[in-house]
């Protein structure tokens, strides 16, 4: 008998749907500035995600429906095949969820007991497997002059040449993040490197607007009470005021903080990565912590770090420290703190 | 208007009690046979007082109070005993235990009642006047109300009488409340007067406009100048005495912590009601106000007779065959019943009856992704996804060091989750095996002690019998040598070893079982 | 040269006064270790694991003379405890130990006892009473199910009865959760 007799009617699966659907803004934004390749790779990353959710349930003999339902899987499929390159070859995305799937959840115990990140998890072996493979990011702009069509797209995903005199480098382009960390080595000037094209307004042309669609789920999850404010306010604070002590130190070096916000991976990670509840810290103090340490992190390893983006890296940094911070940060109970705390005054 | 405070967390669940509260409290009469179990409060199990054969009459001592924690159980009727035995009672184990069974003669003729007026009557008489009449809470938890009015640590300076009634489908406490307020207000103030309280303050949810314009007519005409009826926001678990006590005085009483050493206690509107009858009127608590409810055809309260068979009740209340189970209490904290057939006791504030289609079970558990959204709504402060881990892999030590015993079970950690993880379950198990380890330990600690006299014992039976066999060898060796006229030595006691042998007897007297603190609801 | 020997020695002598200041200050009468298992000993004080208490063979474990798994009552869960405590690892109980049995209570026949007093002798914690050519009882609060006065009693008056969980004892059951093997399996294990 299952005592209370009703319950509240949400579930993991609602909740992981709920997750999915406020990426769907984010995944429109990026088909119109990339094209329809993101598609491919979502897909691609769903069919190996539940393949190898299935295999692996069976293999640890677990129910395999109920798992599979949930939706964790996709969820974590999304979110790798939204960090990787949109025209990654077919085998990178495979491989990166197999490994995500795998390796990080399943053998850490499965859904709930991974310390890790899945996704981020993923991203960080492709990362260091196959930089040159993870660098060559589509170019919106040459997107929007030489337009792949979609079945271009898909062919050169499974490994067919690009049509005609197209070559990869004239289609893709480094990030602005990684852009940018090359101007400066070069001696020029972050005030004369944004003076190009694939800026944008605030952080990378077609990047910028994804990561308003991130924004813009980010507070429907808000607004649905799916996740709490403690991590990505945290996070995007954190970075903000990282990146704006060291802008108004030296601005020819240091990007602004805007700019840090709205380029790399930085929404995505504010509201749907840190926001993992598995490999997040249960406490608010701990959340607290926890965000502001990846927000600061992801700037270090941007800015000093050999890696174009670092949130995933901050990321699996700060998934270490969890249970330590979930240790230290254990509130007060009942009857533990004073007495007449959170007076309300009755009209 | 009066400052209120708030407590952590709480949910909203439906209420659904407008469906038992539209009809008044019904006598629920005398059925053809009483099974009056003879623990019915937190303690002791009261002595048997009666015979078999014994014919008795209403209000007569069924059985006697023993140690310091107990309470009277009576017999609810006139009429004869016809056994003594152990039954099935109203328990989450389905286990039997003591149970007086009376064959009613319908006639209800009452033993002789004494009324005492309690401003010329000391405290300590009226405690024990409340203790021989069987007052315990009624809100759930049974704590003997006499001991809850022995004064404590600090000076008295708020009563709390709790008619929130914040669990859903209960209703008892609001139609007693819409009933027989004038009698439950004189019971909080004899209480008032008893504990030598400053102020009575009677919290009531706000969904409960009737009992909250019942109560404040009541203290009206009553004219009692210290007594105010206080509204407080419908959360759950509001009602939990705690959390109410915290709400009105904004004062945390901490797990172990008895709240009159804080100057505030707390009693349920129905345990203040049965003071007074008990006090006022001479009337032993013999019956209780219980809410049948959930799928039935009529869901309504009764005044039912303590001992009356659950399956009476629920026929009254028109039974339906798609009825799975029985839940004791309510559908947040509630038990399921061994079977309907057990009788009505002094804790059964209401029964839900179960179906599938009424309350359909939860899809089947999922891990927990540690979405905090339990710690979110734990009116303790806990972190339930800790816990839920630690008593998961039976690591009870971790459990109480994150505080597994401020707990009361509310169940509003449930109710939220997502996984349906029935994490209340995982808490009740990890709190009966912490307290079956103590009682182990206890009892080898006991058996060790034991032990170490034994062989104490045996070794100074030994060197008594070597003394004695040495003493005998010089009583011939100086018998052989008084000839030559040597004086014998005197053999010295041994004052040490007797001393040592003193202390530990002392020392294994046993220690005393000391009940834990169920105050959770009252 | 001279500076870092200096500093060594300094250190060295620093060192030792602070070793020899705890070595008095925290100073241990007896062998803790010996207790700590002797805790976790059921205390039947049964002599099933061929030694004569739970104490004796608590000072065999601790001095590495006896193995961990020779106490049937303590239960697996007792081996487990002490393996964590020892730091050993988990030893299942041999083919040559006794078998597990449900914890009981003795029982004197009353209307057999003859009164020879030979099983409160054997009675290790002082819970049988009664006197020479008198009728025996058992004070079953005090009796730890050991069955050493089963073996003295010339007319085989005793019998072991098994405790039954009755209201004040039950325990919540570990709750069942069907979407996880495991808990089923933890479940099979506590029933077991």
């Amino acid at each position: 008998m299952f005592i209370p007799l009703f319950t509240l009617s949400s579930s993991v699966s609602g909740i992981m749907l709920r997750v999915l659907l406020a990426l769907l803004p984010a995944i429109a934004v990026y088909v119109w500035y990339y094209g329809p390749a993101i598609l491919v790779s979502l897909s691609l990353a769903s069919i190996t995600a539940l393949a190898t959710e299935a295999v692996m349930l069976k293999l640890r003999n677990r129910p395999v429906a109920p798992f599979l339902g949930d939706f964790s899987a996709l969820l974590t499929a999304w979110l790798l095949a939204l960090s990787i390159p949109p025209l990654a070859p077919w085998w990178l995305v495979v491989v990166g969820t197999m490994f995500a799937i795998a390796i990080a959840k399943h053998l850490y115990g499965g859904l709930g007991s991974n310390p890790f990140n899945p996704a981020m998890v993923g991203y960080a072996v492709l990362i260091i497997s196959f930089p040159a493979t993870m660098s060559h990011w589509l170019s919106p702009l040459a997107h929007a002059q030489t337009s792949l069509s979609f079945a271009d797209q898909l062919g050169y995903i499974f490994g067919n040449p690009l049509p005609g005199s197209t070559t990869l480098d004239a289609i893709t382009s480094a990030t602005p993040l990684d852009h940018l960390k090359t101007q400066l080595h070069g001696g020029v000037s972050v005030h004369d490197a944004m003076q190009s094209q694939v800026y944008g307004y605030l952080g990378g042309y077609g990047s910028e607007w994804v990561a308003a669609a991130f924004l813009l789920g980010g507070i429907y999850l808000l607004g649905s009470r799916i996740i709490s404010w403690y991590l990505p306010v945290t996070f995007l604070v954190s970075l903000f005021a990282t990146a704006g002590i060291f802008h108004l130190a030296n601005p020819e070096l240091y990007a602004a903080p805007l700019f840090h916000w709205f380029s790399g991976a930085s929404m995505l990670a504010a509201f749907f990565i840190l926001t993992d509840p598995v490999t997040s810290p249960t406490t608010q103090k701990g959340k607290l912590i926890f965000a502001a340490g990846a927000g600061f992190l992801t700037y270090i390893i941007r800015v000093f770090g050999g890696f174009p983006d670092g949130v995933a890296f901050a990321t699996l940094l700060m998934n270490i420290c969890v249970p330590l911070i979930d240790l230290y940060t254990q509130p007060k109970v009942f009857g533990q703190k004073a007495s007449t705390s959170n007076k309300q005054e009755r009209p | 208007m009066r400052q209120l405070f708030t407590f952590h967390g709480g949910v909203h669940p439906p209420a659904n009690k407008t469906q038992s509260n539209r009809t008044p409290i019904m006598q629920a009469g005398i059925p053809e046979k009483l099974v009056v179990p003879l623990h019915q409060h937190a303690g002791n199990t009261a002595k048997p007082a009666v015979q078999i054969g014994e014919r008795v009459l209403k209000g007569q001592l069924f059985g006697m109070p023993e140690g310091s924690v107990s309470s009277a159980v009576h017999a609810p009727t006139s009429g004869t005993v016809a056994a003594i035995d152990m039954q099935v009672v109203a328990h989450a184990s389905g286990l039997p235990d003591l149970c007086v069974t009376l064959i009613p003669d319908g006639k209800d003729e009452w033993v002789p009642r004494k009324q005492t007026d309690y401003r010329t009557t000391p405290p300590a008489e009226l405690r024990n006047l409340l203790r021989m009449a069987g007052v315990v809470g009624l809100g759930g938890a049974v704590f003997p109300s006499d001991v809850k009015l022995r004064p404590g640590a600090a000076k008295m300076k708020t009563l709390v009488i709790n008619g929130a009634e914040c669990e859903p489908y209960i209703t008892c406490d609001d139609m007693l409340m819409r009933e027989r307020a004038d009698e439950i207000v004189r019971g909080a103030e004899m209480m008032r007067h008893m504990l030598e309280a400053e102020e009575v303050l009677i919290g009531i949810e706000d969904n409960k406009p009737e009992a909250i314009a019942a109560m404040q007519q009541a203290v009206q005409q009553c004219g009692f100048a210290r007594m105010e009826v206080v509204t407080v926001p419908t959360v759950y678990p509001g009602g939990g005495a705690k959390q109410l006590i915290r709400v009105l005085t904004g004062i945390e009483v901490a797990a172990g912590v008895r709240s009159i050493d804080l100057g505030v206690q707390c009693f349920n509107v129905a345990t203040a009601y049965s003071a007074h009858r008990a006090v006022e009127h001479g009337e032993p608590l013999l019956s209780r106000i219980v809410t049948i409810t959930g799928n039935v055809a009529q869901p309504q309260n009764f005044e039912a007779l303590i001992g009356t068979p659950i399956s009476v009740l629920i026929s009254k209340a028109g039974a339906r065959p798609d009825t799975t189970a029985h839940i004791m209490g309510g559908p947040m904290m509630g038990i399921r019943l061994p079977s309907a057939e057990v009788s009505l006791t002094k804790a059964c504030n209401c029964i839900i009856e179960s179906s599938p289609a009424l309350f359909p079970p939860p899809p089947p558990a999922m891990p927990c992704i540690r979405c905090v959204r339990c710690a979110d709504v734990c009116p303790a402060d806990l972190q339930p996804q800790d816990l839920y881990w630690f008593a998961r892999s039976k690591n009870f030590g971790k459990a109480q060091e994150f505080h597994l015993f401020d707990c009361i079970e509310c169940g509003a950690c449930s109710y939220v989750c997502p996984s349906h993880i029935p994490l209340v379950q995982y808490y009740r198990f990890a709190k009966s095996e912490i307290w079956a380890n103590e009682r182990e330990k206890k009892a080898a600690d006991i058996a060790r002690e034991r032990h170490e006299f034994h062989l104490l014992r045996q070794e100074r039976e030994k060197q008594e019998k070597q003394a004695a066999k040495d003493k005998a060898a010089a009583a011939a060796k100086a018998k052989a040598e008084a000839k030559a006229d040597i004086k014998p030595e005197a053999r010295p006691a041994e004052p040490d070893q007797i001393d040592t042998l003193r202390a530990i007897v002392r020392e294994t007297a046993h220690p005393e079982v000391v009940h834990s603190d169920a105050e959770t609801k009252d | 040269m001279f500076t870092a020997l200096i500093i060594m020695s300094l250190l060295a002598v620093l060192l030792g006064a602070v070793l020899g200041y705890s070595a008095l200050k925290f100073k241990v009468e007896g062998n803790p270790l010996v207790d700590k298992i002797d805790a976790i000993l059921p205390q039947t004080q049964c002599g099933q694991c061929s030694f004569p208490g739970c104490k004796p063979y608590a000072t065999a474990i601790a001095s590495g003379e006896a193995e961990i798994n020779r106490c049937p009552p303590g239960g697996e869960e007792g081996i487990r405890k002490l393996a964590e405590l020892l730091g050993r690892d988990f030893v299942p109980f041999g083919d040559d130990a006794a078998a597990q049995k449900p914890k009981s209570v003795a029982i004197i026949d009353e209307n057999t006892c003859i009164g020879c007093t030979l099983c409160i002798q054997a009675c290790p914690v002082d819970a049988i009473c009664g006197a020479a050519k008198q009728m025996h009882t058992i004070i079953a609060s005090e009796c730890t199910g050991c069955e050493l006065c089963l073996e003295p009693c010339p007319v085989d008056c005793i019998s072991m009865i098994p405790i039954r969980e009755d209201i004040t004892t039950w325990k919540f059951r570990f709750p069942s959760a069907p979407a996880s093997r495991r808990a089923e399996k933890d479940k099979e294990a506590l029933t077991a």
